[in-house]
């Protein structure tokens, strides 16, 4: 899994972070850090969605449960056949 | 009694922690009409001080035109003060549908629908014509009336990063099985002055199948040839499928707004959007006196003119004197500071001078981005603009910021 690990950083990274942003890693706080506002959740919970083939409950798409890539890659390995 | 002493008690711990984070916002009491120069009472209590303004959004100059007071004392007399029902009860009145069409004809769409004010506008308009099956794609620094509205709407909500065309265009790909798109912008971004590319943008809507969106409200009047807008500036009059703006800035100032597009979308509103149908729209006094503002400005670019000869003589005032200036060519001009204690000092010291110009800091705009954000209008006169420039630069010399970077600012104050 450490593919989807770095496909994930990878969009996050693209994603929600400025040129001059410090880097992050894989458990480095996304919601709680201010990185991800709980807005662009569903925008993030869409591109796992589509990637990965996978249908996320709205119930389980926390912000606790997007707090950091190493806790997304365990959210979608709960949904990857 | 169902205020508590321990719900009293919350509200005033959360209010001292709003005072202690310095985010604690106070009215600043005017005793004069809204011009170039105002009389303001600072700090609460003094006796009122003559100052330049330089922070409305009057940027034509006619919140106080005499021709505009004129026509709303004849809207007042010929259609009295209020009219106590929503639009679609009895609370239409001629003036309304003419404005709306004249509305129309200015900024070249097919139909228009008023509202009480653009804040209104926003919050009503995506719940109205969008369902679970669409999704908005927005820019990542479009005004909070516009968030308000997304979130109050059933599609789904993505963002693209501000005036990046490349991920916009990663988002429209992303999103191509959805109904129905809709790409959301401002025309011109109130914090930083910058124009949308609605050239490109439109470009992409039509390659992805998407409509597009744009707040037009620091944009009409002024902005392109003639004033209709940031569609005009770049070209794509005509293709813009929903334009909301504000009758409270340029268009004379009072209050008011509108939804304007396409007649499909206008008319989904007329059904559909709840503080169309929910509210009275605007007082009749209010809609005469915008019928007079865009009969000025479609006879006459004089004041829309006036305003880019003052931005232009504004900018290099300011970039002469050696201030950071974010890019643009808008009225709006901020001028960058980064440190928010330093943005308010600024402020209060040009107070002194008699400037009046407000300082603008984190969470209003992003943290290390404090500024004075100064506005052009098209009622000053250069007499006020060279006393304002004496100003900024007596203040500049101050806090030794003169000819200084942006990195040299920082490290001198911090971010």
């Amino acid at each position: 899994m450490e593919e989807m690990k770095d496909v994930i950083l990878e969009y996050v990274t693209n994603e929600y972070l400025e040129e001059d942003d410090d880097e992050i890693s894989y458990d480095t706080p996304l919601i709680s850090g201010g990185i991800v506002d709980s807005f662009s959740m569903a925008s993030l919970k869409r591109f796992l969605e589509v990637k990965y083939k996978i249908s996320i409950p709205d119930d389980k798409a926390t912000p606790e449960a997007f707090d950091s890539v190493d806790k997304i890659v365990e959210l979608v390995k709960e949904y990857v056949s | 009694m169902a205020y508590s002493k321990n719900v009293r008690e919350a509200y005033q711990g959360t209010l001292a922690t709003i005072k202690d984070a310095g985010l604690f916002k106070q009215e600043r009491f005017i005793h004069s009409v809204q011009d170039a120069e105002i009389e303001v009472e600072f700090p609460a209590g003094a006796a009122p001080k003559r100052v330049i303004n330089m922070c409305a959004n009057n940027y034509l100059g006619l919140s106080s035109h005499p021709d505009v007071i004129k026509a709303a004392h004849e809207g007042l007399d010929s259609r009295g003060y209020g009219l106590s029902s929503v639009r679609f009860i009895c609370g239409t009145q001629d003036i309304h549908r003419e404005l709306e069409e004249k509305v129309s004809e200015f900024l070249g769409t097919e139909d228009t629908i008023l509202f009480p004010s653009c804040m209104d506008a926003n919050a009503g308009v995506f719940e109205a014509i969008l369902t679970a099956e669409d999704v908005m794609i927005s820019d990542r620094l479009v005004h909070a009336s516009i968030i308000d509205g997304m979130r109050l709407a059933p599609a789904i909500h993505d963002t693209f990063k501000h005036s990046n065309m490349l991920h916009l265009e990663q988002k429209l790909q992303l999103h191509s099985d959805k109904r129905i798109k809709v790409v959301i912008t401002d025309g011109v971004f109130s914090m930083d002055g910058d124009t949308a590319k609605l050239d490109e943008m439109v470009a992409l809507c039509e390659k992805y199948d998407a409509m597009l969106f744009v707040d037009e409200s620091h944009s009409s009047g002024f902005i392109g040839k003639t004033g209709r807008g940031t569609h005009e500036y770049c070209g794509v009059l005509g293709k813009i499928d929903i334009i909301t703006t504000t009758f409270g800035k340029a268009l004379g100032g009072a209050s008011g707004g509108c939804v304007s597009g396409r007649k499909e979308l206008v008319e989904m509103c007329r059904q559909k959007a709840r503080p169309y149908l929910f509210s009275n729209t605007i007082a009749p006094v209010v809609v005469s006196g915008v019928l007079s503002v865009l009969d000025t400005l479609s006879k006459s670019t004089e004041r829309r003119d006036k305003l880019e000869a003052n931005t232009a003589f504004w900018r290099k005032g300011l970039t002469e004197a050696g201030f950071v200036l974010k890019d643009g060519n808008t009225p709006i001009v901020p001028v960058m500071l980064f440190n928010a204690k330093l943005a308010q000092d600024f402020s209060r010291d040009l107070f002194d001078e008699g400037i009046y110009a407000i300082g603008f800091f984190f969470p209003v705009v992003p943290n290390g981005q404090a500024r004075i954000r100064t506005q052009i209008s098209a009622a000053h006169d250069i007499h006020h603009l060279e006393k304002a420039l004496t100003a900024f630069r007596k203040v500049g010399e101050k806090h030794g910021i003169l000819g200084k970077t942006k990195q040299e600012i920082i490290e001198k104050y911090g971010a």
